[in-house]
Formats: C-alpha cells, sequence, structure tokens
C-alpha cells in the first residue's frame, strides 16, 4: 500500500509544478524557470523546519512566498523579452539557481551532527515527517489537501475574469493592450502565481523525499513542468492532473517491467498522445 | 479633442507618417483617406501608442499622450478596431467584451467592495446591450474563432465599444463588406455619433466615407496633402491626382 500512497505523493507534487507552469503558459509565456521556483521553495520550506524548527506548514507558506517573490522579481525583466529570447533567458536564470544550490553550504549543528545544505551533497535530513511519527498515508493525505486547495484556487481563477485576461493576453498581446490590458501587470502576477504554486510544491517535495540536491531542480524537471500543461491541454486544471497521472503513473510506474526499453517507450508515447489528442488530453476540441 | 502636431512616425529611412497635423474636434466624424502605404494605419498607431512617435507631439484633451503607454490610453477614452481582425479567437464573444471592459468605471466596479454591491449585474447589462448594438446577442457563448467574417467585424466593434470611449479609431472597418452590411454599418456609426463619441475613420470604400464623415483628410505618402468637407474632397484635383496617378 506505502507504494501507491508515495506514487500519490509524486503525483501530488508534481501536478503543482505542472500548474505552476500552466498559469503561466496561459498568458502566452514559455518559462522554464519553475523548476528554479520549486527549488527555491524546497530549499526555503526544508530549512525553515529543519535549522529553525518550524511547523510544516507556515515552512511550505514561506516556500510559496520566497518562490513567488522571487518570481515576481524574475518577471519584471525577463518578461520585457518574448518567444524564444524567453525561454533562454529563464533558462538561464534556472541554471543559475542551479549552481547557486550546488554552491550553497550552511550547516549547523544539531544533536551531535551537522545539518542543512552542503553544496553538491545536499540537503539531507530532512526528516520532519518521520520525527513526527507521520504515516506514509497521512503525508499523502496531507499533501493532498494542498493539492486540492491549490487546484480549486486556480480553477475558480481560470473562470474569473482574471482568467479570462490572461488567455487573452496569451492570444494576442496587441489587441489586449488595445483594450486596456496592462500587459506588464498580467504578465508578472501570472508569474508571481505560478512562482508561489512552484514554491509549495518544492516545500512539500523536499519534505516527502527527506533529501535534496541542485540536481533535482534542473532543466528536465523544467521540461517536465512545461510538458504537464502542454500535454494535458490548456482548457482547464485537470487537464494538467491527467498529464502527470499519464507520465508519472502509466508511463514511469506502469513500463517499468520495460527496463531500458522504457525511455523509447516513453517518448513515442508522448507523441503518439500529442498526435491523437492535439489540443492536450483534456483540450476542448477548438475552431 | 485630438490633436497631432507635426506628428511624425519612420521606419529606418521610410517616412510612414510625416509631419502630420489633425484636429478632430469633439463630436465629428473625421475620415482619414489615402491610398494603400499612405500612413492611415500607421496614424492610428501612434495615436493608441501601438507605436512611438518619431517626432512630434499628439494631445488628447489637451494632454500630451507620447508618454502615456496604451492600456492608459484606452482608458483615457481612445478606443480602436483593427484593420486585420485581431480577436481573441479561443474566448467566446461574450469574455471578448468580458476582458475589454477597462474603463475608469469599469475598474472602480471590479474593487472588492462594489463587486459584492452588485457590481456584476452593471457588467452582465452592459454586456447584453452591446451584444445586440452588434447584433451577436444569439452568438454570445460561441467562441469568437467561429464567428463570421461580418460577425467577427461587427465584434470588433462592440469590444471597442466595452471600454465606452469617447473617441474611437476604425481602421477599416467595411473591409470586405458588401453593400448590405455596409449599410448597417453605416448606421452603427451614426448611432454612435448620436451618443457623443467622437470618430475617426480610416476607409477604403468611399460609399461610407462620403456618407458619413464631416470633414475628411487625405494623406498621401505619409503627408496630408488635403482636407476639407466630402464634397470638396471629392473634386480637390491633388486627392484625384494621388489615387489615380498621373498628372
Amino acid at each position: 500500500m506505502d507504494f501507491y500512497y508515495g506514487l500519490a505523493q509524486i503525483v501530488g507534487v508534481h501536478t503543482l509544478l505542472g500548474l505552476s507552469a500552466y498559469i503561466v503558459l496561459l498568458t502566452g509565456q514559455v518559462s522554464l524557470a519553475q523548476a528554479a521556483f520549486f527549488g527555491i521553495g524546497a530549499y526555503t520550506a526544508g530549512m525553515l523546519t529543519v535549522l529553525a524548527g518550524w511547523h510544516i506548514v507556515p515552512a511550505l507558506g514561506a516556500g510559496a512566498v520566497v518562490g513567488a517573490t522571487t518570481a515576481c522579481a524574475v518577471g519584471f525583466p525577463a518578461l520585457r523579452v518574448k518567444g524564444l529570447m524567453l525561454v533562454v533567458a529563464t533558462l538561464a536564470f534556472g541554471e543559475g539557481v542551479r549552481l547557486f544550490f550546488f554552491n550553497f553550504d550552511y550547516q549547523v549543528a544539531k544533536g551531535g551532527i551537522k545539518v542543512g545544505p552542503l553544496g553538491g551533497e545536499g540537503f539531507r535530513q530532512i526528516r520532519y515527517f518521520p520525527e513526527h511519527g507521520w504515516t506514509t498515508g497521512e503525508v499523502m493525505v496531507f499533501i493532498w489537501a494542498f493539492v486540492l486547495v491549490a487546484m480549486a484556487a486556480l480553477w475558480w481563477f481560470d473562470r474569473s475574469r482574471y482568467g479570462a485576461v490572461l488567455r487573452a493576453v496569451g492570444e494576442d498581446e496587441l489587441a489586449a493592450q488595445s483594450v486596456g490590458v496592462n500587459l506588464t501587470a498580467v504578465k508578472v502576477s501570472a508569474m508571481t502565481v505560478g512562482g508561489a504554486v512552484a514554491g509549495l510544491g518544492g516545500g512539500i517535495y523536499a519534505h516527502y523525499t527527506t533529501h535534496i540536491e541542485h540536481s533535482n531542480f534542473n532543466v528536465l524537471v523544467a521540461t517536465f513542468a512545461l510538458a504537464y500543461p502542454i500535454v494535458g491541454g490548456l482548457s482547464n486544471v485537470f487537464g494538467t492532473l491527467a498529464a502527470v497521472i499519464f507520465v508519472q503513473v502509466f508511463l514511469i510506474e506502469g513500463l517499468r517491467d520495460l527496463g531500458d526499453w522504457r525511455n523509447l517507450l516513453f517518448g513515442a508515447l508522448i507523441i503518439l498522445a500529442m498526435n491523437l489528442r492535439p489540443h492536450g488530453l483534456f483540450g476542448r476540441r477548438r475552431a | 479633442m485630438l490633436e497631432l502636431k507635426g506628428a511624425a512616425r519612420h521606419f529606418g529611412g521610410v517616412r510612414a507618417v510625416d509631419d502630420l497635423d489633425l484636429k478632430v474636434a469633439q463630436g465629428e466624424i473625421v475620415g482619414l483617406i489615402g491610398p494603400n502605404g499612405s500612413g492611415k494605419s500607421t496614424a492610428v498607431n501612434i495615436i493608441t501608442g501601438l507605436l512611438p512617435l518619431t517626432a512630434g507631439e499628439i494631445y488628447y484633451q489637451g494632454q500630451p499622450l507620447s508618454r502615456v503607454p496604451t492600456h492608459r490610453r484606452l482608458q483615457l477614452g481612445i478606443a480602436r478596431t483593427f484593420q486585420n481582425i485581431r480577436l481573441f479567437g479561443q474566448l467566446s464573444v461574450w469574455q471578448n467584451l468580458w476582458v475589454a471592459q477597462n474603463s475608469p468605471s469599469d475598474r472602480a466596479r471590479r474593487g472588492f467592495l462594489s463587486r459584492w454591491l452588485g457590481g456584476q449585474k452593471g457588467v452582465r447589462a452592459e454586456i447584453a446591450e452591446l451584444l445586440e448594438f452588434a447584433g451577436l446577442a444569439a452568438r454570445q457563448d460561441e467562441l469568437a474563432a467561429n464567428l463570421s467574417f461580418g460577425e467577427q467585424r461587427r465584434l470588433e466593434l462592440a469590444r471597442a465599444l466595452a471600454a465606452k470611449p469617447k473617441l474611437l479609431l476604425l481602421d477599416e472597418p467595411a473591409a470586405g463588406m458588401n453593400h448590405e452590411e455596409i449599410g448597417q454599418l453605416r448606421e452603427r456609426i451614426l448611432r454612435l455619433r448620436s451618443r457623443g463619441i467622437t470618430i475617426v475613420l480610416v476607409e477604403h470604400v468611399m460609399e461610407l466615407v462620403m456618407g458619413v464623415t464631416d470633414r475628411i483628410a487625405v494623406l498621401n505618402f505619409g503627408q496630408k496633402i488635403a482636407e476639407g468637407s466630402p464634397a470638396a474632397i471629392q473634386n480637390d484635383p491633388l486627392v484625384k491626382k494621388a489615387y489615380l496617378g498621373g498628372a
């Protein structure tokens, strides 16, 4: 049973990661920085519970706030560039953050052992859940409570006028400007909300794996973050969830028996899925 | 209401609009005509701020505009339609109007408190009225991309009106329309004038321009070559030369 709980935890965290890219994609921006915000949230929340002894909930909240703040700060200069230039700019930022964590040492002695981030070795012993005697099932419920709240909030946001404005910007920036939409404000807010969701997801990730390191937040993760909403479609948040389940449960776990063939089939199935459902797994068929 | 003083927009060596002076008074319908490439659309783009000025200044209600970004100009009351239709195709007709409600009163209404005090009702009523005006009430839930060409043109007009503009810039609204549709458009333009909206009409279709405008300015190679009443413009030798060529 623990295996399935563990799988549900992975799905939950990756859903948050995908949703952070979803909200940014609605405005037509392709950001490869989502893994960096995810990592910033992970390190922030981990350090707060391990080094400062915070309770997990405020620590996760702080991770989300720091993720949002960073995304907002990155958003202003980065969103002045468009298309491929933005991809490159956010990629550079993401790699910068990863290399920062690669070199980041901040260890303090606690009960005879040193804890905290240690450069390339990573940040071990983020043991809030085991120390407080949480079972895997309880952790899963805890994670999914956050995921469901985040999904509900984004679903509501999407249906509100703000969602329509984000989509309008994504479709035609010139027209959106001409009907009075402040492009900078819209893009930076989308980026900020995305940063908050990624930061929250990162904080949760740090605590269920108990060990994070720079390579957990590399370009591959950033690509996954983007792939979920694209594969799932931008109609609504459930597309992203469906894509995460498709990739994490069906492709990665379901095909485990195939050994090395899995990676080959993995790519082929994504291409097949995108050909059969060009608007995403949950995409509305559009004109 | 609107005044361009020596307004210019150059693209490298190309002077798309050069040293243009134009005054539009409150409540007027001014036509802006000229052969293809004469700078009419560029003129609209510099007035709305999509293109920055190379030289000169634009005044709106006495206030210089050149440092005001496009979305702020809309909030001041300057709205436009596009020559090549630019709707939000994957949004519904209703949503297209919804996102365009950005006048100061709309923005005030979106405040947290006023929303609970019935602001949403006003939003719906205004959108319903716009749909009625554009003859799109039956199509409100359709994706804008699925509308016919004529319907899309009407939605563009309604979307520009959603922000309650004082000055409306119409960039070739009759392009591709048949005789009957032009008649309907003409009627709509006159209805807007009766509501007190000032209109700048950029148009090739003389049937429309000559029928509704109070005054016409003619552009050629980015410069104004004539200005006057529709009747005077029709008989102006410079205008004939610009359109027909020859000596």
